[in-house]
């Protein structure tokens, strides 16, 4: 049975550039997918861009750009990506002066409408808290989550490289595979399963042994070098996952049992732009070593509406810290922290302060156990303005003439806060475009 | 037999809005009955109270097999905006395996 190898060479905004690189010289594929986008770097993207109107794709685009096009251009492999961010034009533009510049011949679509900011009812309450979307703070970005339909017309079209911006993490392997096997977006359960594997190959290496290692309960072998993941799937939407021989980590049971569930809020009821997917229905066999067979999916139809994600301004946050030693080292981060709040007075409207290796992750109940030999004191807040913020920063670093004995190491970050809301639109209000771009400009 | 959780399961912990999912994932399948049985919503809730606010959500995946906590945090606990430092609140998976259940057939050392 004919199979289409998709891999995914990037899981978040942050992700490594090199193993994207090993998966197109060494997997084999068909299809590349970067997925580099979340809640938070799509604001950030609508911020750059109102800064710098030419800042708005991903600021790693370059950076794994002039690893790949060379490799994707000599294997024949094509790119889907969000890399677009908040401006997938831009974006497409500079990839081809990236190829231009390395002489690889490319072609480029950019997909766009995933900008809803002019369109969506401002005085919807957002599905967190209820409250109205304008209610938060000044409205900076508004994105909707775009589904393989708006991905299908560049795949038709023939570029090598898609480039879109906010595209739900799952629609952009569902885009190619059901390209390649020409599925109809209503045949639910095919959509539904190439859903399951796009959502476990989303994140990148953590389907591959990333974010499981936990020695001596969980081993991953060569975690440094760890591969990222492949899927070889037919054309009934069943799949392989494995990764590219030579590399590092595992593909199990286990590690996908972790990703299915992954960041899965009903597994009843997956719910992306494409189709309603029934995880509970997913089977998962370890076929040989490194490779998982995951078949079964079942799915119902796609939401009648979009989720869009609302960025706003939610003011600034400072964070400082300063670390104290010895066997009375928590006792000063105690006394430092309660100097500091003194000193701050009712000056900062939400002040937090962590004992970093005590209690800073899970509360006293579970971290209040032995006394550390050695604690940082953490305060964070968010204030309206830069300046209100940086006095937590300010009052911290005077901890070192001011505050209890022996406190070292004082840093302190402050920046700007885009708070993040949910809220749905309409699909007859959202109009994908594709764009494509000529290589001799 | 009392046994700490990360000695017979293994947890991710993923984030969604003001919403943390931890699954549960037995080591040896014939332990997802007991772990249905023992790890309720409300002992995961009473547990994770440091972080985890209003009700816990489970739900059961028996084709994994694996169970999933679906847990609230406060509104403005959010992964841009929460004053944390784990804004994501990924370790909490390793809070859920801190728990301490009474397992009639727990296995001696450590599986994988």
């Amino acid at each position: 049975m004919r199979t289409v190898r998709v891999g995914c060479g990037a899981g978040f905004a942050g992700d490594r550039v090199q193993p994207a690189v090993d998966l197109v010289d060494r997997g084999e594929l068909d299809y590349l997918v970067l997925e580099c986008l979340a809640e938070r770097t799509t604001a950030l993207g609508q911020l750059r861009r109102l800064a710098d109107p030419t800042a708005g794709y991903d600021p790693s685009l370059d950076r794994r750009m002039r690893l790949l096009l060379k490799p994707l251009a000599r294997t024949g492999t094509r790119l889907v990506t969000n890399i677009g961010s908040a401006d997938p034009p831009a974006a497409a533009r500079r990839v081809l002066q990236i190829a231009a510049e390395l002489a690889v011949p490319v072609s480029v679509a950019a997909v766009t409408g995933d900008d809803v900011l002019d369109r969506i009812d401002v005085t919807a309450p957002a599905w967190e808290d209820g409250r109205p979307l304008i209610e938060h703070g000044e409205l900076v970005s508004a994105s909707a989550y775009l589904g393989a339909d708006a991905l299908l017309p560049a795949l038709r079209g023939g570029a090598q490289v898609v480039i879109g911006g906010r595209i739900a993490d799952p629609s952009l392997f569902v885009a190619p595979l059901a390209h390649e096997f020409g599925w109809s977006l209503d045949d639910v359960d095919r959509i539904a399963g190439a859903t399951a594997i796009g959502h476990l190959l989303e994140c990148g290496g953590q389907v591959t042994g990333g974010y499981f290692a936990d020695p001596p309960y969980k081993t991953v072998p060569d975690l440094a070098n760890l591969g990222y993941p492949i899927a070889e799937v037919d054309e009934d939407a069943a799949g392989v996952l494995t990764k590219p021989p030579g590399t590092g980590g595992r593909v199990d049971r286990m590690t996908v049992a972790e990703q299915l569930a992954y960041e899965v809020t009903d597994p009843r009821a997956y719910l992306t732009p494409d189709v309603t997917a029934d995880f509970t229905t997913v089977r998962i066999h370890e076929t040989g070593p490194d490779r998982v067979r995951v078949t079964a999916t079942t799915g119902a139809p796609r939401p009648p509406t979009l989720k869009v994600s609302v960025g706003y301004r939610a003011g600034f946050r400072c964070e400082a810290e300063i670390s104290y030693a010895g066997a009375t080292a928590l006792d000063r981060a105690r006394l430092a922290g309660q100097v500091v709040a003194d000193r701050l007075g009712d000056l900062i409207p939400r002040l937090r302060i962590d004992y970093i290796g005590a209690t800073a992750l899970h509360g006293d109940d579970l971290g209040g156990g032995a006394e550390p030999y050695e604690c940082r004191l953490r305060i964070a807040g968010i204030a309206p303005t830069r300046e209100a913020a940086e006095a937590i920063g300010d009052e911290v670093t005077a901890l070192y003439t001011t505050g209890p004995a022996g406190g070292g190491g004082v840093r302190v970050t402050t920046e700007e806060v885009i708070g993040i809301v949910s809220t749905s639109i309409e699909r007859s209000l959202v109009e994908p475009r594709v764009h494509h771009l000529a290589a001799d400009r | 037999m009392k046994v700490r959780l990360a000695e017979v399961a293994h947890s991710r912990a993923g984030d969604k809005g003001t919403l943390v999912t931890l699954s549960l994932i037995p080591y040896e399948p014939r332990h997802y009955p007991d772990l249905c049985r023992l790890v309720t919503a409300d002992l995961v809730r009473d547990h994770l109270a440091g972080r985890v606010r209003g009700q816990v959500l489970r739900h059961e995946m028996p084709n994994l097999p694996a169970l999933l906590f679906v847990c609230r945090r406060d509104p403005d606990d959010t992964v841009t905006a929460s004053l944390y430092l784990d804004t994501h609140a990924k370790s909490l998976s390793s809070a859920l395996l801190e728990l301490i259940v009474d397992l009639p057939d727990a296995p001696e050392g450590h599986p994988a």
